[in-house]
């Protein structure tokens, strides 16, 4: 089992994942700095770490979405490789068109730093198939612009294709149809706002993160 | 040649922002304000002998980088 964190100027959860995916699978992360143009071979999941990737400039994930690395991203995820974007990773997700939608200023305009219950509302992906019959995880949140839009035609394809993975039981940023995570049509590429990485331990007061990673590295 | 790029939440995309300082300016007393609507304007300069060729060239910046069109419209001006 291996794995890639990526790691943008701006990055500041990028060693965080490493040490949750390092502690909760065992596997063995490298980190790839966004200007490598080439991502370690043999790679079971990428991710992209939250942060503010190059400051947030223009839009958040904007671009970082035209980083180098970023053409690596792409073509592993064409080839199946699992990718995984953690808030500001969902939002670099989104922007370079790996997933459909965007990520908005929270509705209240408050950056909102705190626990959420989500409900895993697709347990039978790649990412979430550990999660069995538990339908509720708690992880927390951090961000100022998480509220995720999409036009209503693309959140019933979402919702209709299985592919809301995950919905917030309270709604903290205005995010329609209460989505906190969603996966592509390939099902292999999975954007979330909430943090996994900051829900692996009892001593941050939830493990309710590292059945993600537990999930994606046992189907590698 | 010189660009101005405007760059808005299209209709329908919730402007937080606009909400937030139309509410300030009803305070202040001005009840008759409404949709009020936050964008960006990006000036830059651009090498081009015409004036459609720039046009062009900053349609596909708009598309490529400096508007998301998941989200936002955008109208350019070529001085």
């Amino acid at each position: 089992m291996k794995a890639a964190v990526v790691v943008f100027p701006g990055s500041n959860c990028d060693r965080d994942c490493k040490a949750a995916i390092e502690r909760t699978t065992g596997a063995q992360v490298e980190m790839v700095w966004h200007a490598e143009t080439e991502l370690p071979d043999g790679i079971d999941l990428v991710v992209l770490p939250g942060g503010f990737a190059h400051g947030d400039y223009l839009r958040c994930g904007a671009m970082a979405a035209l980083s180098p690395v970023m053409t690596a991203v792409r073509e592993a995820a064409r080839r199946g490789v699992a990718v995984a974007g953690i808030c500001n990773g969902f939002q670099v997700l989104c922007e370079a068109r790996l997933l459909p939608g965007a990520l908005l200023r929270n509705v209240g305009l408050r950056y909102v730093c705190t626990p959420v219950d989500l409900e895993v509302v697709n347990a039978q992906t790649r990412f979430t198939a550990r999660y069995g019959v538990a339908r509720v995880a708690r992880m927390t949140v951090g961000h100022g612009e998480g509220a995720y839009f999409a036009d209503e035609e693309t959140l019933d394809r979402l919702e209709g294709e299985g592919r809301v993975v995950f919905r917030y039981v309270e709604n903290p940023n205005g995010s329609l149809r209460d989505i906190a995570g969603i996966i592509n049509a390939q099902g292999n590429v999975l954007g979330m706002m909430p943090h996994p990485d900051r829900a692996c331990e009892p001593e941050l007061g939830s493990v309710d993160g590292a059945a993600i990673f537990q999930s994606v590295l046992a189907s590698a | 040649m010189r660009a101005v790029v405007h760059v808005f939440l299209k209709p329908g995309v919730l402007d937080v922002q606009g909400k937030a300082v139309e509410g300030a300016l009803h305070h202040l007393g001005w009840p008759g304000v409404s949709n009020v609507r936050i964008g960006k304007v990006i000036e830059l300069e651009i090498a081009s002998d015409s004036r459609e060729a720039a046009e062009a060239h900053v349609q596909s910046m708009c598309e490529a980088l400096l508007a998301n069109t998941v989200i936002e419209g955008y109208r350019a001006e070529i001085a």
